[in-house]
């Protein structure tokens, strides 16, 4: 295939993608719908015997044919949309995150394979996959009218062994800190809802997995992403220290990546500090998710820095 | 929090008639507030504010990204713009406040992280403590029925604990024979190398910022400077570095070449230089972006380039200029369109200056009368120039840009503009007093810079071991295990309580299950064997 040929392909994946998501979250809505109430009772453990902690979600009661089918349209949109990005790599001869499109395009998609991964082991998550692909759809959405560049060269700058290390490792973190926030945002609706009428614990709510398995995802993903997010800000520092000669200047995106580092350890002391843990450890991790999304999005788009590369 | 600790101070009951001595009370006052300070929770609240504090660096200009940004914001926000500044905001990263803020968090981190330290130490030398009193109390823990004597069923656990790198240690309690087990040190070792490498980190670059400065200057191909700050265009220099101790380092720019791609996304920028001590001969050789010069200490960086228009200027009279030169700043990343100004303050024989502004384009092209660039390579450069002449005003005592005209120079009337022509490389233009000005040619420039840091290494070993800590504390786990043996009801057996407390990773309660399991393996097939023997047999060595 010639690279235009190539590089339309890529573009007919984003909208199959897109597509099969679509398709994937109206299978999610019929399963919280139609699905019949989990027994979550089952977590309960009888006093003095064996305590066997719960796994990260009992299974759904009754075989959710809904669920499995959203989660294999899922499957199938991260496919198409891995493709994406393999077919602009292929036509552009390089690694396919050179500019904002590309960057965005692949913090989703690890999002969604980050949620696919997750409820694959814990079949209960497949309960949040409207709340993961809604969000998913939207960004895609987002992406395509607003980020959408023409697949080109590099620019001199981002010629460098350091733009696999440091934007893949960027990446990886944000794509993983997404999920995580949207855990802790399910995790704050779920209890609100206990919280305030313990005895109504009826409706689409009620059919996510209980709060503290939520809280849990949230915390294991953050933990998970957090080493990876410390680690492309050390590679950037190295990147900038022999392309811009500083290792940090306080650029815009760099400052923005301060920011939600250190709200992500803010987040992680929450949840082991006496007073912090539950909701408002939560709160602080879905801060944690704007400020990713801010950085993502607002400030390549509308501020000016070094970052400010690569279309948009 | 900063807010209700004086509160909470002032609403301290009133000391008793008799009470402790003021000196007393201000230990004890102190040593609250430490204890508050050194909290976690205000350790969260710190780095909450020390994530506030960073946002207006982002979202106002700031002078040490671009002076010419805070100027501008300034000049468009007349009323706001004073009192921003007033509050550091175009310089938030060197403020006094965000500096309290840092300057707290990392107190309070000291004091988090020393004692924790010494403890830490004191532990890795003392055995796993002693077992709770009731076991069956702790999230993961179960009973076992063993036929093995107490003693017997210990050795059993232990065995198995220690082929799992437990640290293992016996004791007799007053319920029985108990055993209390640990691994996972490190853990809590990553913790406190984390945490101390943050501090390292801070330190180094506090370091760097005293002792590291920084130039940055155009040379045109052909040239080439030396490190001194009086040659620099613009430095800037820590308050520990003395200018008379920089590095003896001369580098000249023999050769610029910028490459592009078809559709003209720049894809190389290369220096050819000679660096070497100033009397010396220089060694030869190529930078770039992402490849700067690394000497001992010193980088040299190539981090921009543009065009240096050369004239010769013939003034009536004889008097000639061959070859003057002016680098002219690129006003469009994209086609390289630069602007720039020539100044020829003293020529002999004429009470008035001569100045040129003008227009470059790379690869011009008229559109709708004017000079615009449609390429940032230089095939058919040509200028828009206008020539001035009068007074420049370099003597007046304020400092002027050499890339520029001084305006106000021109609204007073004391330059006038004697002639104005779009000029291709080889083209004259004449002035009215006869002065010929010939576009003789043009030279690449490249913006270079010289950058002296010496906490930077350290400021590397600290991040590798930050990251080697983190890892270390997020996914490594501390383990105990107890295990308490109870003779059993009369038939000569053991009932073996059994419990683990886990830090950190997850389930705990599937791992607790797989140990329970193989030890119940274990004593089932083990215990027999010596029960049958001779119960009270004690436990081999
Ligand atoms: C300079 C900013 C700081 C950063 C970036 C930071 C970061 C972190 C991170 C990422 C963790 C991991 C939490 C986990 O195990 O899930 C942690 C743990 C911890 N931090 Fe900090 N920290 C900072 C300052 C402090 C301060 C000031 C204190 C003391 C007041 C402190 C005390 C602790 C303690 C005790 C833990 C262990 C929590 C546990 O595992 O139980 N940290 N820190």
């Amino acid at each position: 295939m010639t690279d235009s040929a190539l590089a339309e392909l890529s573009d007919t994946l984003f909208s199959v993608s897109v597509a099969l998501y679509s398709v994937a979250l109206l299978a999610f809505c019929a399963q919280l719908a139609f699905g019949r109430r989990r027994a979550r009772d089952r977590e309960l453990v009888g006093a003095g015997g064996p305590v066997v902690e719960p796994p990260l979600e009992a299974a759904p009661s009754g075989g959710n044919r809904w669920g499995l089918l959203g989660m294999g349209l899922t499957v199938l949109g991260v496919l198409a949309h891995a493709g994406v990005l393999v077919a602009r790599g292929m036509a552009t001869g390089r690694l396919p995150w050179g500019n904002m499109y590309e960057f965005a395009t692949a913090v989703v998609l690890v999002a969604v394979v980050a949620y696919v991964v997750l409820a694959v082991r814990a079949p209960g998550l497949r309960h949040i996959g409207v709340f993961v692909l809604g969000p998913v759809i939207l960004a895609m959405v987002g992406i395509g009218l607003f980020l959408y560049a023409e697949a080109g060269p590099l620019v001199a700058a981002l010629r460098s062994s350091w733009l696999a290390v440091h934007v893949t490792s960027a990446i990886l973190g944000s794509g993983i800190f997404l999920v995580s926030g949207i855990a802790s945002a399910l995790y704050l609706a779920r209890t609100r809802r206990s919280a305030s009428a313990p005895g109504a614990d009826t409706g689409i709510l009620s059919r996510l997995p209980s709060g503290e398995s939520l809280d849990r995802l949230a915390h294991r993903t953050a933990v998970f992403g957090f080493p990876i997010y410390t680690f492309a800000m050390i590679a950037g520092a190295i990147w900038a220290e022999s392309a811009w000669g500083r290792f940090w200047g306080w650029d815009p995106k760099e400052t923005w990546m301060f920011i939600s580092w250190v709200v992500y350890a803010g987040y992680l002391h929450a949840r082991t500090t006496a007073g912090w843990r539950g909701r408002p450890a939560a709160w602080v991790n879905v801060v944690g998710f704007a400020v990713v999304l801010f950085n993502l999005l607002y400030v390549n788009m509308v501020s000016t820095g070094l970052h400010s590369y690569g279309g948009v | 929090m900063t807010t209700t600790a004086p509160r909470q101070a002032a609403a301290a009951p009133p000391p008793p008639p008799a009470g402790p001595s003021a000196g007393r009370r201000l230990r004890a006052l102190l040593l609250r507030q430490w204890r508050r300070l050194t909290a976690m929770r205000t350790a969260i609240v710190l780095l909450f504010l020390l994530a506030l504090a960073a946002v207006p660096g982002s979202l106002l200009p700031q002078r040490s990204l671009s002076q010419n940004n805070v100027r501008q914001y300034l000049a468009d926000h007349p009323d706001l713009g004073p009192w921003l500044d007033r509050l550091y905001l175009f310089d938030v990263f060197s403020s006094p406040w965000f500096a309290a803020v840092y300057l707290l968090l990392f107190i309070s981190l000291i004091g988090c992280v020393v004692p924790r330290a010494l403890e830490h130490a004191r532990a890795l030398r003392t055995p796993p403590p002693p077992a709770p009193r009731n076991l069956l109390r702790l999230p993961d823990s179960t009973e076992l029925r063993v036929p093995a004597a107490p003693a017997a069923a210990l050795d059993v656990v232990e065995e198995e604990l220690r082929v799992r790198r437990y640290r293992v240690e016996r004791r007799e309690g007053v319920r029985g024979p108990e055993l209390s087990a640990e691994k996972g040190h490190l853990k809590e070792t990553g913790n406190l190398v984390f945490h101390l490498s943050l501090l390292a980190l801070l330190l180094a670059l506090a370091g760097g910022k005293l002792w590291g400065y920084e130039g940055s200057i155009l040379v045109t191909e052909g040239q080439g400077f030396c490190n001194s700050f009086q040659q620099y265009d613009t430095y800037s220099a820590g308050p520990l570095v003395d200018s008379g101790d920089l590095s003896p380092l001369c580098v000249d720019l023999e050769q610029f070449t910028a490459e592009y791609e078809e559709n003209l996304t720049a894809a190389s920028f290369t220096a050819d230089i000679r660096y070497g001590e100033p009397s010396a001969e220089g060694r030869p050789t190529t930078i770039g972006v992402n490849d700067p010069l690394r000497l001992d200490g010193d980088r040299v960086y190539v981090t921009g380039h543009g065009f240096t228009p050369c004239f010769t200027v013939e003034v009536p009279g004889g008097t000639s200029f061959e070859e003057v030169c002016a680098p002219f700043l690129p006003s469009d990343q994209q086609t390289l369109a630069s602007e720039g100004a020539l100044k020829l303050p003293d020529i002999p024989g004429r009470e008035e200056q001569l100045a040129l502004r003008g227009f470059f384009a790379p690869t011009g092209s008229m559109q709708g009368g004017l000079l615009t660039s449609v390429d940032p390579r230089p095939l058919a450069p040509q200028v828009a120039l206008q020539a001035f002449s009068g007074y420049l005003g370099l003597d007046s005592g304020l400092p002027q840009s050499v890339y520029s005209l001084d305006a106000s120079q021109i609204e007073r009337g004391r330059l006038t503009e004697v002639g104005s022509a779009n000029l291709a490389v080889g083209e004259t233009m004449d002035l009215p007093d006869g002065t010929r000005i010939t576009f003789s040619g043009v030279k690449e420039f490249a913006a270079m810079q010289l950058s002296h840091d010496p906490g930077q290494v350290w400021v590397l070993a600290a991040a590798i071991t930050l990251l080697a800590g983190l890892l270390g504390m997020l996914l490594l786990r501390r383990e105990r295990v107890f295990a308490r043996a109870d003779p059993g009801a009369g038939d000569g057996g053991t009932v073996l309580s059994l419990a683990s407390l886990t830090r950190g990773g997850g389930e705990s309660g599937s791992r607790f299950a797989l140990l329970t399991d193989d030890l119940r393996t274990a004593l089932a097939s083990a215990a027999p064997a010596r029960t049958a023997s001779d119960p009270e047999v004690p436990p081999r060595d």
